[in-house]
């Protein structure tokens, strides 16, 4: 009966118990403390980053969520995710190299943070949670510059993201997953693709109604290998 | 084989109308050799002389020549010459089980190559008329560069020789082993350290009512012993199932192994019967599947509506469109006492989100198996559009729709708009060795050799080379 990680059984049920009264219960408990963000980013260093053994991109710029209120991921169809997703919520969204600590004008202003991240996903949920940001019915923008050392041809992205996501490689779509989903490692993988010989700009846009939310990514080979020779920035 | 009847030879010109789902063209054979590779073409030999001939395995034809007469050869190519085995006497025609097993080699099995040309070498088996033998259904085997050849009918023992792979001669002192009973048109295999023996069990050459099944046991050695599944000796008269009749084939015999690389392994047969030409003695390919250890006969895809499982995620294919949900409210489920009425709610149908789809084509991805009718698909066989190795091409539409699946110029899958009949919207589907199925597009894809429907993600289907080594190219055809 669980609809995915994202709580639609617990929103459910909260809202039946709500509904008979019993809610005091859980108001009992003393409220543990948030998980710093310590536990899940560090500051990005001087100097490009590798990718994991496996290929993971880890370097990334978070923008501080951007409020987008839904209470069931279950909306997430490709025409609805497609329109949240390409709406312009912000200048430069889809064309600037942001800057660590840059602040933009959305429906009010959100500040972009450049992290490594620990894992080989990146937690959104956590990122927002430990800034004290809103961390349920949002969307999160990530962006990073992926340096290839040559031209590599049907390479392809894959990604895995909780829970829908888009994602453009220097300004072309390359991959969308709708749907209520949850974050697996080679989920979708884009049609066959060119990393360009130096800088590639590689934007992601993840929506997510109630529940965790994060994303993986890295880029395959045409045998389905990690591409591990190229690095990232931020800058 | 014993009495053989003139009416079921494969030597009659007359055109038949195909059967659904069987080979084209000119088909008629009886006791078919192993199926081999000359001059990019495929051939096999039956008794009496002449064969028949096919660039795809789908669409065969007479023309093959082979000297000699007699009956049941069988072909293998060792370095760059063919090595043919035949029986001349024996098999109980005339009455008589005094037979001969010659061998002759070429280098082409194609007459009008330069390389063709048959070299006798000479007798290398051979049976009296008087002992419990008949050197007739020759068969060859090479192992770790040993040759060996089995032989032998009903009419006594089947056995076993060796020999040179050089000449095509027994080996000098040689002497024949007895491994099976109550065989005949018999075949080796090795696998996994196993040698396998095939054979026919039954009566044969008596067309609707023959009785012949392919049947097999296995051993350590070449040289036997040979047991069952059950642990019966074949020297005793066990032999597990292997081939038995099928829909309008009856009486299959004379297994020929087929090796088409990458995973995918078939076997060549006849039909005593095809009840669908007259009940005259045809050629037939089926998959091999391999289970515990035991080789059996596979099973071309049926037609009808299917969900196609990916064997890597377990997701299903399906168009790439929008989700649309059934009404429900949860209460019903969650709220409702176990006493409340219960009544059945419909199934999501075409109508109920066909509004939502493109007119053009959509994509194709893989997700949960939820009965939708973006995942389910209607195989329907193609055999106008031609085959490969005893399956016609396929087209693959969702249910109730034109949609068909197919190849798009830059090597990815769609549903698309509607079936043309274009060779990108044709498919083949082979059952591999271990049940499940490869799928390959009719057309080629550039610079993608051995091309196949592979999921490289849980929810991502491309067109990629095909790995036997993964699940990745592996389908699952499942009754919604």
């Amino acid at each position: 009966m669980v609809r995915g990680p994202h709580g639609l059984r617990q929103a459910w049920l909260g809202a039946t118990l709500l509904a008979l009264g019993l809610s005091g219960m859980a108001l009992a408990q003393a409220q543990p403390s948030v998980p710093p963000l310590a536990d899940f980013f560090a500051p990005v260093t001087p100097g490009a980053r590798a990718v994991d053994t496996d290929g993971f991109i880890q370097r990334w710029l978070l923008l501080e969520p951007i409020n987008k209120p839904n209470r069931s991921n279950a909306v997430f169809t490709g025409t609805y995710v497609r329109q949240a997703l390409t709406t312009r919520y912000f200048p430069g969204q889809f064309t600037a190299l942001p800057r660590d600590g840059q602040v933009v004008k959305a429906s009010e202003p959100l500040r972009w943070h450049a992290f490594d991240s620990k894992l080989f996903d990146v937690k959104l949920f956590n990122f927002a949670q430990a800034l004290g940001k809103p961390k349920y019915g949002v969307i999160f923008w990530a962006t990073t510059v992926v340096n290839s050392p040559r031209e590599m041809k049907n390479v392809r992205l894959a990604v895995g993201s909780n829970s829908a996501s888009m994602w453009w490689l220097n300004g072309a779509e390359a991959a969308a997953l709708f749907d209520d989903r949850r974050m697996v490692m080679d989920d979708v993988l884009s049609d066959r693709l060119t990393l360009k010989k130096g800088r590639n700009i590689l934007r992601g846009a993840v929506i997510n109604g109630p529940g965790l939310s994060d994303f993986c990514v890295r880029f395959v080979d045409e045998a389905g290998r990690p591409i591990r020779d190229i690095t990232t920035d931020v800058k | 084989m014993k009495h053989l009847t003139t009416a079921a030879l494969g030597i009659c010109l007359a055109a038949a109308t195909p059967a659904a789902a069987q080979l084209a063209g000119e088909v008629f054979i009886h006791d078919p050799s192993t199926i081999t590779e000359s001059d990019g073409k495929w051939y096999t030999f039956g008794t009496r002389g002449g064969g028949l001939v096919s660039e795809d395995g789908w669409t065969w034809a007479g023309g093959p020549v082979r000297p000699g007469g007699g009956v049941a050869p069988d072909v293998i190519k060792i370095g760059d010459r063919y090595l043919v085995a035949y029986a001349v006497g024996g098999g109980g025609m005339s009455g008589g089980h005094a037979s001969q097993v010659k061998i002759m080699w070429t280098k082409s099995l194609d007459p009008k190559s330069r390389d063709f040309g048959y070299h006798d070498v000479g007798v290398v088996a051979s049976s009296n008329g008087v002992e419990n033998l008949d050197a007739i259904d020759p068969a060859f085997l090479l192992v770790d560069g040993r040759l060996w050849l089995s032989y032998g009918t009903y009419f006594g023992s089947i056995q076993v020789i060796e020999l040179d792979p050089a000449t095509g001669l027994r080996v000098a002192g040689n002497q024949p082993v007895d491994v099976a009973i109550d065989m005949e048109a018999t075949a080796m295999m090795y696998r996994d350290g196993w040698y396998y023996l095939l054979g026919t069990h039954g009566t044969c050459c008596d067309g609707p009512n023959s009785t012949y099944n392919i049947r097999v046991g296995r051993s350590r050695s070449v040289l036997g012993p040979y047991l069952d599944n059950m642990g019966q000796p074949l020297l005793k008269g066990g032999g597990k199932l292997v081939a038995g009749a099928r829909g309008r084939g009856l009486g299959p015999g004379h297994f020929g192994h087929i090796d088409l690389g990458s995973g995918l392994e078939k076997f060549s047969m006849h039909y005593e019967a095809d009840m669908d030409r007259s009940g005259r003695s045809v050629l037939a390919i089926a998959p091999l599947l391999w289970r515990d250890g035991w080789p059996v006969s596979g099973s071309n895809i049926t037609p009808g509506t299917y969900e196609l499982q990916s064997e890597r995620s377990g997701n299903a294919l399906q168009t790439k469109v929008d989700f649309v949900r059934i009404a429900f409210d949860p209460r019903r489920s969650f709220m409702a006492k176990p006493t409340d009425p219960v009544s059945p709610i419909p199934d999501q149908k075409l109508p109920d989100v066909q509004a939502t789809w493109p007119s053009g084509p959509a994509r194709v991805e893989l997700a949960a198996f939820m009965v939708r009718p973006d995942q389910l698909w209607t195989v329907t066989p193609a055999p106008e559009a031609g085959g490969y190795f005893g399956a016609p091409f396929y087209k693959i539409t969702i249910a109730g729709t034109d949609r068909a699946l197919a190849a798009t110029s830059s090597g990815e899958v769609e549903a698309s708009a509607a079936y043309s009949g274009a060779a990108a919207q044709l498919w083949r589907i082979d059952q591999l060795t271990d049940g499940t199925y490869r799928i390959t597009p009719r057309t080629k894809v550039a610079g993608i050799e051995d091309v196949a429907l592979v999921a490289i993600g849980t929810s991502t289907v491309t067109l990629a080379r095909f790995d036997p080594r993964t699940d990745a190219g592996r389908w699952r055809f499942m009754t919604p």
